[in-house]
């Protein structure tokens, strides 16, 4: 009986060709929207993480305040002292560099171009794992002082020397003239979107007296090996929460971030948006299973005529729901595989696209194709069900 | 009739509706039909007549009464043993032939014999041979739209007899073919009756039509009026 009903519901599926791409199309789209959504966002995800790492695993940020972003929430800032005290006092710190950041316009001739301009020290270029395209660093005496030199990124460079070599030249940043000592090697875009090569770098000094006029400072640490990075990271934080008079039994009004850490800060970001792309592709899906629910009714007309022939001529009702069932989960079988496969092109084809990596993600590519089975089956099965409980001579008559 | 009669019915009743809207289709009906006869049930439009095939064919089941095939009660047989008993031993030919669209004239005629479980070689060499039957053997690739109307009563009929049934139920088995064709028709039947000894009942209102069969019984009002024997003949 098996057999038969199964040869019965591929020659029905076979002889209603348009009926069946019909059924089929909606869930194709379905799935194909679903995976392919979440496939991206499983790669933006990930080339986000990717990135943070390639700052590598060995850095630690520490900001005043428990928030990551701009703003400490009134806990004070660090000074200068604390860098000291960091690097004197924590032998697995490898490199302290104090950051103060700010932004501002930055001329050169005719040329304009709003930027971020960070304040540190030589320190500053290894930690961030930055390395020069052209010129120098700034010397500890520049330091010092205080003085009018900077090192830009290549973005500041293109805006403001097209493609003149920058090192020699000058630029005004508000008030003052700075001399260009150093052009950095692009970083390209940062995993936000953030371009990182927008940048103009100058002595912590200079900064803090010219541009912001305040002592205050976060520090970016990078760690001699990546092994002792967490036992670092304490070390830190108890000499910080000694220097800023913190009782035992307060929180720390700072944060020590390891990069593991700023990655979980940005990809929640990310994964909120995957979730939100997979929410929208989820109701493709449903309308999908909307369209498929109106071939059906459409045709249940003809298909309860056909119901009450079958029932006539000595089909028992459970081999026509048989057949009628075998025909959905086909379809819907055949829909899911297309749309997996549809998914898997469109889902390469724009990772490359959008230079993400494509990850093969198996829970929802078996749950988006469960799904659409199932949407199948109930929109595919139910009608009939209710046709072939007729009486043979009701579903023959059927208008 | 003796008690040897294929099929016997007696009181059987149908109501449509409930209350007051309630209408009774058949006021009891008594009948009796030997193996092998051709009988024409004939009446006007809401006579009764359709509704009684419908009964006589498992298609419908009665509001009381007894109906006896083979000497076995109906009414007391399951839905499953009912589309067992169409299935073993009942064919139909309807007004609006009802064959499957977009199937060739071979597998409509097949179908009956998939659900029997018959094998693929056996069920084509019968669906052959039963299309010969009705000759239309060099048309058994075409689907129902590229029939005439005449060619997929005949397919019906191929499908109808293709399991050997033992009673051949028509309802208007011409009502939508033009008198020529209608002829044909009938002359199929009634060779299928003659040669097969396959015991047909047909419902018509074409006094032409019912001329082929040896028995005519009329309805009015939801009761057999008139019973009668060799009306004519062939």
């Amino acid at each position: 009986m098996l057999w038969n009903t199964l040869l019965l519901a591929l020659r029905s599926i076979r002889r209603n060709l348009m009926r069946s791409f019909l059924t089929i199309l909606g869930i194709v789209i379905g799935v194909a929207a679903v995976i392919t959504m979440v496939t991206l966002g499983n790669g933006a995800t990930q080339s986000v993480s990717d990135q943070i790492s390639s700052m590598g695993s060995n850095l630690l940020m520490v900001i005043p305040g428990q928030r990551f972003g701009p703003g400490s929430g009134g806990a004070p800032s660090f000074k200068s002292a604390d860098v000291d005290a960091v690097r004197n006092q924590i032998s697995g710190a490898e490199r302290v560099a104090p950051v103060v950041g700010t932004s501002a316009t930055v001329v050169n001739q005719a040329n304009n171009w709003s930027t971020s301009v960070t304040g540190s020290t030589s320190d500053f270029f290894p930690a961030g794992n930055w390395e020069m395209a052209a010129g120098r660093v700034f010397s500890e005496t520049e330091e010092r002082a205080g003085k009018a030199v900077c090192v830009i990124g290549e973005t500041v460079r293109e805006k403001l020397f097209g493609r003149q070599n920058p090192v020699g030249g000058e630029i005004r940043v508000k008030q003052f003239s700075c001399e260009v000592i150093g052009l950095l090697k692009s970083k390209g875009q940062s995993a936000m979107g953030h371009d990182q090569d927008d940048i103009v770098v100058m002595p912590l000094r200079t900064v803090q007296r010219r541009l912001v006029g305040s002592q205050d400072i976060n520090m970016t640490i990078s760690v001699r090996g990546a092994s002792s990075i967490d036992a670092v990271k304490q070390q830190i934080t108890l000499l910080l929460r000694e220097r800023r008079n913190i009782g035992e039994n307060q929180d720390d009004d700072f944060r020590v971030m390891d990069t593991r850490q700023i990655a979980e800060t940005l990809t929640s970001t990310t994964k909120i948006l995957t979730m939100l792309l997979g929410a929208v592709a989820a109701v493709s899906l449903l309308v999908g299973g909307i369209g498929i629910m109106n071939i059906m009714l459409v045709s249940v007309t003809e298909r309860t005529r056909e119901i009450g022939i079958r029932l006539a001529i000595g089909a028992l009702e459970r081999e026509v729901l048989l057949q009628f069932l075998i025909e959905a989960v086909v379809l819907s079988s055949l829909g899911g595989l297309v749309g997996i496969a549809l998914a898997t092109g469109a889902s390469l084809f724009l990772a490359g696209l959008m230079g993400v990596p494509y990850i093969f993600d198996p829970a929802i590519n078996l749950v988006s194709f469960l799904f659409s089975a199932a949407i199948g089956v109930i929109f595919g099965f139910f009608p009939a069900r209710r046709a072939a409980g007729l009486n043979p001579i009701d579903a023959l008559r059927h208008e | 009739m003796s008690d040897s009669a294929l099929i016997r019915l007696s009181g059987i009743t149908k109501t449509y509706g409930r209350g007051q809207a309630a209408f009774q289709a058949l006021k009891g009906i008594n009948l009796s039909i030997g193996a092998g006869d051709f009988v024409a049930v004939m009446g006007s439009s809401g006579s009764g007549k359709s509704t009684t095939m419908n009964i006589l064919g498992c298609l419908d089941v009665p509001t009381s009464g007894s109906y006896l095939f083979q000497g076995v009660p109906v009414e007391r047989l399951s839905r499953n043993q009912r589309t067992l008993l169409r299935r073993n031993f009942l064919g139909f030919v309807f007004q609006g032939f009802n064959l499957l669209a977009r199937t060739t004239a071979l597998e409509n005629v097949e179908l009956p014999l998939v659900y029997r479980g018959e094998p693929a070689a056996m069920r084509h060499a019968a669906a052959r041979s039963a299309l010969q039957q009705v000759g239309l053997e060099d048309w058994e690739g075409h689907s129902p739209a590229e029939l005439s109307g005449g060619q997929q009563q005949r397919v019906a009929i191929a499908r109808a007899i293709v399991t050997s049934p033992a009673v051949l139920l028509a309802d208007e088995p011409t009502g939508n073919l033009d008198t020529g064709t209608s002829r044909e028709i009938m002359e199929l039947i009634s060779a299928f009756n003659q040669k097969q000894g396959i015991t047909v009942l047909m419902v018509t209102h074409e006094p032409d039509m019912a001329k082929y069969a040896r028995r005519v019984i009329r309805f009015v009002d939801g009761r057999v009026e008139r019973d009668s024997r060799d009306e004519g003949g062939v």
